[in-house]
C-alpha cells in the first residue's frame, strides 16, 4: 500500500490498539487513525474483574497505548467521539462530533457491551465492561455489606472471588445448575461450584431472578423459588451483545457482529474489517461463522488484519486454537479448544482445594483432542494448546501429559 | 542487536508468547516464562515483538 493511504480503525480497547500497533510492525507506511467512543486512553479489561477490582492495580497498569507511545508509532488518537455510520461505498466513516473520515481499509473493533440488567432498580446495581463501571463497583464494594452476583460464568465467578477476597458475603445466583458446565462439561463445572464454597461463598444454581428492587446498600433480590436475598449491592454478569448497532443500514452483513470471512474482511466489502468481540468470522476447522469473547482472539484476529490490510498480496487466515483464561479465587483456570464439543473426558493431576494442579482433557466420538482445560498448571496448558494446534489425538494428548514432570504434584 | 527482557515476577503463565514465537519463548515448569533467546536478530524483531505484544500482563520487552 501506498504511503498515502488512510487505514481508520473505530474502537480503541485492546483490538483496536493492537491492529494500529501490529500495521506499524508490520510496514504499514500511511495515515492509522483510532476513533474510541470513551474519552479514557485505552486501556485493557481481563484486570477490571480481578485485580484492578481487587485495588491491587491502579490505571497505569491497566493502560494499552500511552499518549506518547501514540506519538511515536504515530497513530492519531480520536478519543471521546463514537462513530456513527458507515458509508460503505463512500469509504468514509462519520463520527458524532459531525467530522467524517475518508478511508481507505477500515478496520471495525467496537467490541461488545455488557448485556444491561433487566431488572430496573434505582442504584447499587452494576454490570462491569468499562473502567468506570469498575470504579463503581469497587466503589460499592467499599461499603461493608452482603453483596449478590447474578451470573455464574466467568466473570460473574471472578467478582464474587474478588469481592470475597475482600471481605464481603457473597452468593453468586444462576439459572442454570452447573453454569460453568457451559464450557467445561457438568461433571467439571462442578469443581467450579465447589470451589466458591471453599471460599465460603454461596451459590443458588438453578434458580433465576424475578426481580431487584430497592437502592444501594438496601436491596432485594427475589428469586424464582420464592426465596429473597437482601444485598448492598448487585452485580449482574449475564454476558454481552456486540456493539453492531451503528452498522445496521451500512450494508454490511450484520448477525450477531460482522460476518467476516477467515481473513478477517466483511464478506460483503473486502476494504472493510472486523476484528476482537464485534467479528463474526468463517472457521475454517469448524466451517462455520464464530464469535468469540476472547482478548486472545481479539488480539490474533488485530494482527491478522493488520497484516492483510499491509500485505494485500499475502493474505492471512485467522485459523486460531481457541484460549482463554479466568482468574477465580485460588485456582488460575485456562482452557484451549471447544470442551463443549467433546463427548467424554478425562482427568489428570489433581482437582482438590487449595493445592489443585490438574488438567482435564476432552475427546469427540472419534478419538480427536477437542480440548483441555488446566487449572493451576500453566505448563500442561501451554503441551495443550501445541497439541491442540498440530491436531493430535486424545490417547496422544493423555500420553504426553501424563508424562510431564509434575503431573499431580505441586 | 535487539535484546529480549523478561519480567518474571509479572508473568502469570498466560502462554501466548510461545504460541507466537515457539523458538523464542518457552514455560518452566512453575508456569514461568523461559527466554530460549535473550538476542534477538534483526529479520525476527518483528515476530519476536508480535508475540511480546500477545502478552497480556506486559511481561516482555524488546530493548534496541
Ligand atoms: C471484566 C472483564 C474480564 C475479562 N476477563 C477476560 C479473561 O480473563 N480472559 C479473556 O480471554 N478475556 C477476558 N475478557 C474478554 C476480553 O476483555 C474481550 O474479549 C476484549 O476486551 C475484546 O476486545 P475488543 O477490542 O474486541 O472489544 P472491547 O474491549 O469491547 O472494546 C471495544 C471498544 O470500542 C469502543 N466503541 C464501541 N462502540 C463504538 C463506536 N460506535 N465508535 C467508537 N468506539 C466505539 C468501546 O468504547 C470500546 O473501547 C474479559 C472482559 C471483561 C469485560
Ligand atoms: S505471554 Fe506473558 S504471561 Fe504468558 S507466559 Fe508469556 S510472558 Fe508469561
Amino acid at each position: 500500500m501506498a504511503s498515502s493511504k488512510v487505514v481508520v480503525i473505530v474502537g480503541s480497547s485492546v483490538a483496536g490498539v493492537r491492529c494500529a500497533q501490529a500495521l506499524r510492525s508490520e510496514g504499514f507506511p500511511g495515515r492509522v487513525v483510532l476513533v474510541g467512543e470513551e474519552s479514557e486512553l485505552p486501556y485493557d479489561k481481563p484486570p477490571l474483574s480481578k485485580q484492578f477490582l481487587a485495588g491491587d492495580w491502579d490505571t497505569d497498569r491497566v493502560s494499552l497505548l500511552t499518549a506518547e507511545r501514540a506519538v511515536e508509532l504515530d497513530v492519531e488518537l480520536r478519543l471521546g467521539v463514537a462513530a456513527q455510520r458507515l458509508d460503505v461505498a463512500g469509504r468514509r466513516v462519520y463520527l458524532a462530533d459531525g467530522l467524517a473520515l475518508d478511508w481507505d481499509a477500515v478496520v471495525l473493533a467496537t467490541g461488545a457491551a455488557a448485556r444491561p440488567s433487566p431488572w430496573p432498580a434505582i442504584s447499587g446495581v452494576h454490570v462491569i465492561r468499562t473502567l468506570s463501571d469498575a470504579r463503581a463497583l469497587r466503589a460499592d464494594l467499599d461499603a461493608d455489606a452482603q453483596v449478590v452476583v447474578v451470573g455464574g460464568g466467568f466473570i460473574g465467578a471472578e467478582v464474587a472471588a474478588t469481592a470475597s477476597a475482600l471481605g464481603r458475603k457473597v452468593t453468586v445466583v444462576d439459572p442454570l445448575r452447573t453454569p460453568i458446565g457451559r464450557v467445561v462439561g457438568t461433571s467439571v463445572g462442578e469443581y467450579f461450584t465447589s470451589l466458591h464454597h471453599r471460599h465460603g461463598v454461596r451459590t443458588r444454581f438453578g434458580v433465576g431472578v424475578t426481580s431487584v428492587s430497592g437502592t444501594a446498600g438496601n436491596l432485594i433480590v427475589a428469586l424464582s423459588d420464592g426465596a429473597e436475598l437482601s444485598a448492598g449491592t448487585v452485580v449482574v454478569g449475564i454476558g454481552a451483545r456486540p456493539n453492531d448497532g451503528w452498522l445496521i443500514g451500512s450494508g454490511l452483513l450484520v448477525e450477531n457482529g460482522v460476518t467476516c470471512d477467515e481473513y478477517c474482511r466483511s464478506v460483503d466489502a473486502p476494504d472493510v474489517y472486523a476484528i476482537g468481540d464485534l467479528a463474526r468470522w468463517f472457521r475454517p476447522g469448524l466451517d462455520q461463522h464464530v464469535r468469540v469473547e476472547h482478548w486472545t482472539n481479539a488480539v490474533e484476529t488485530a494482527v491478522v488484519a493488520a497484516h492483510n490490510i499491509a500485505h494485500p498480496d499475502d493474505l492471512r487466515a485467522h485459523a486460531p486454537v481457541e484460549y482463554v483464561w479466568s482468574d477465580q479465587y485460588d485456582w488460575k483456570v485456562q482452557i484451549v479448544g471447544r470442551p463443549a464439543m467433546s463427548t467424554r473426558h478425562e482427568l489428570i493431576g489433581s482437582w482438590d482445594g487449595a493445592s489443585a494442579r490438574g488438567a482435564a482433557v476432552y475427546s469427540d466420538d472419534s478419538g480427536q483432542l477437542r480440548g483441555v482445560v488446566t487449572v493451576n498448571w500453566p505448563k500442561a496448558l501451554v503441551v495443550g494448546r501445541r497439541l491442540m494446534s498440530t491436531g493430535e489425538t486424545f490417547d496422544e494428548a493423555m500420553a504426553q501429559l501424563g508424562a510431564l514432570p509434575s503431573a499431580g504434584t505441586r | 542487536m535487539p535484546r529480549l527482557l523478561a519480567d518474571v515476577e509479572v508473568c502469570q503463565g498466560y502462554g501466548n508468547c510461545i504460541t507466537g514465537a515457539p523458538d523464542v519463548y518457552d514455560i518452566d515448569d512453575d508456569g514461568k516464562v523461559v527466554l530460549l533467546k535473550v538476542e534477538i536478530a534483526e529479520p525476527d524483531r518483528g515476530r519476536v515483538e508480535e508475540a511480546a505484544r500477545s502478552c497480556p500482563v506486559n511481561a516482555l520487552t524488546v530493548l534496541d
